[in-house]
């Protein structure tokens, strides 16, 4: 009997817990150069509208416009490179990657966990990259 | 130039000498590592720009020996560059990058 409450209380610190872990990843992935403007715009908005749909928090986005690659991709020597900045659970992570996969538009794609010195580094780059647009 | 001769002249046969006190510089600029001293705690993979310079003209990774860097950011470094790397960002295999 006790042994169960224990479990009980143990289950709901686990979720209460799970709610509060929330990690910062950053994502840069490149697209097709083949698509059209409004397909890029539909497939990133895909991806985002995913993240939000598994609680994630987004916190930053960025285009990069087409960019030419440093070799060739599926015969391709360009691509549209968008960065992500989101903040989420680690199980979101896995699922969204699949996405990436399971998109033929989606070249490469690269998730990377932001530490403190990292984090630090991505808002100095916000506002470097805020201030050139003006 | 008479220094020489006088020294290469009364030099006794057999006799390793230096006809001139060898004049090379040995001391030599003591390596540094360049994130320890501009505080520099996050290298960015995004930044190729700046990864151009820890890398040789083939695309390879220079050594630390080379470098100066230390071994905590020669760990970073690599990642960096390789994570560059796969986004297309820097070559894995180039020619005549600097």
């Amino acid at each position: 009997m006790v042994n169960n409450i224990n479990n009980c209380i143990f289950a709901r610190l686990k979720v209460k817990l799970k709610l509060l872990i929330m990690n910062h990843y950053e994502t840069v992935f490149i697209l097709n150069p083949v698509l059209s403007d409004v397909q890029v715009k539909e497939t990133v908005k895909k991806f985002e509208d995913y993240l939000v749909s598994k609680g994630a928090e987004v916190v930053y986005k960025e285009d990069w416009g087409l960019k030419k690659l440093a070799y060739t991709i599926q015969n391709k020597k360009s691509g549209f490179y968008h960065l992500f900045e989101f903040k989420a659970d680690g199980s979101v992570v896995a699922p969204f990657e699949l996405e990436f996969r399971r998109d033929d538009s989606v070249m490469r794609y690269l998730t990377v966990k932001l530490d403190k010195h990292a984090a630090a580094w991505a808002e100095k780059r916000k506002e470097r990259v805020k201030a050139f647009k003006k | 130039m008479a220094n020489i001769e006088q020294q290469s002249k009364g030099g006794k046969q057999g006799e390793v000498r230096y006809l001139t006190p060898l004049d090379i510089d040995t001391k030599q600029v003591k390596k540094y590592c360049r994130f320890k001293k501009n505080g520099i705690k996050y290298i960015d993979y995004k930044d190729a720009k700046f990864l151009l310079y820890l890398v040789n003209e083939q695309g390879k990774i220079l050594p630390r020996r080379l470098t100066g860097t230390s071994l905590k950011y020669q760990r970073k470094v690599s990642v960096a560059i390789k994570r560059a790397r796969h986004l297309a960002l820097m070559p894995y295999v180039g020619d005549m990058l600097k």
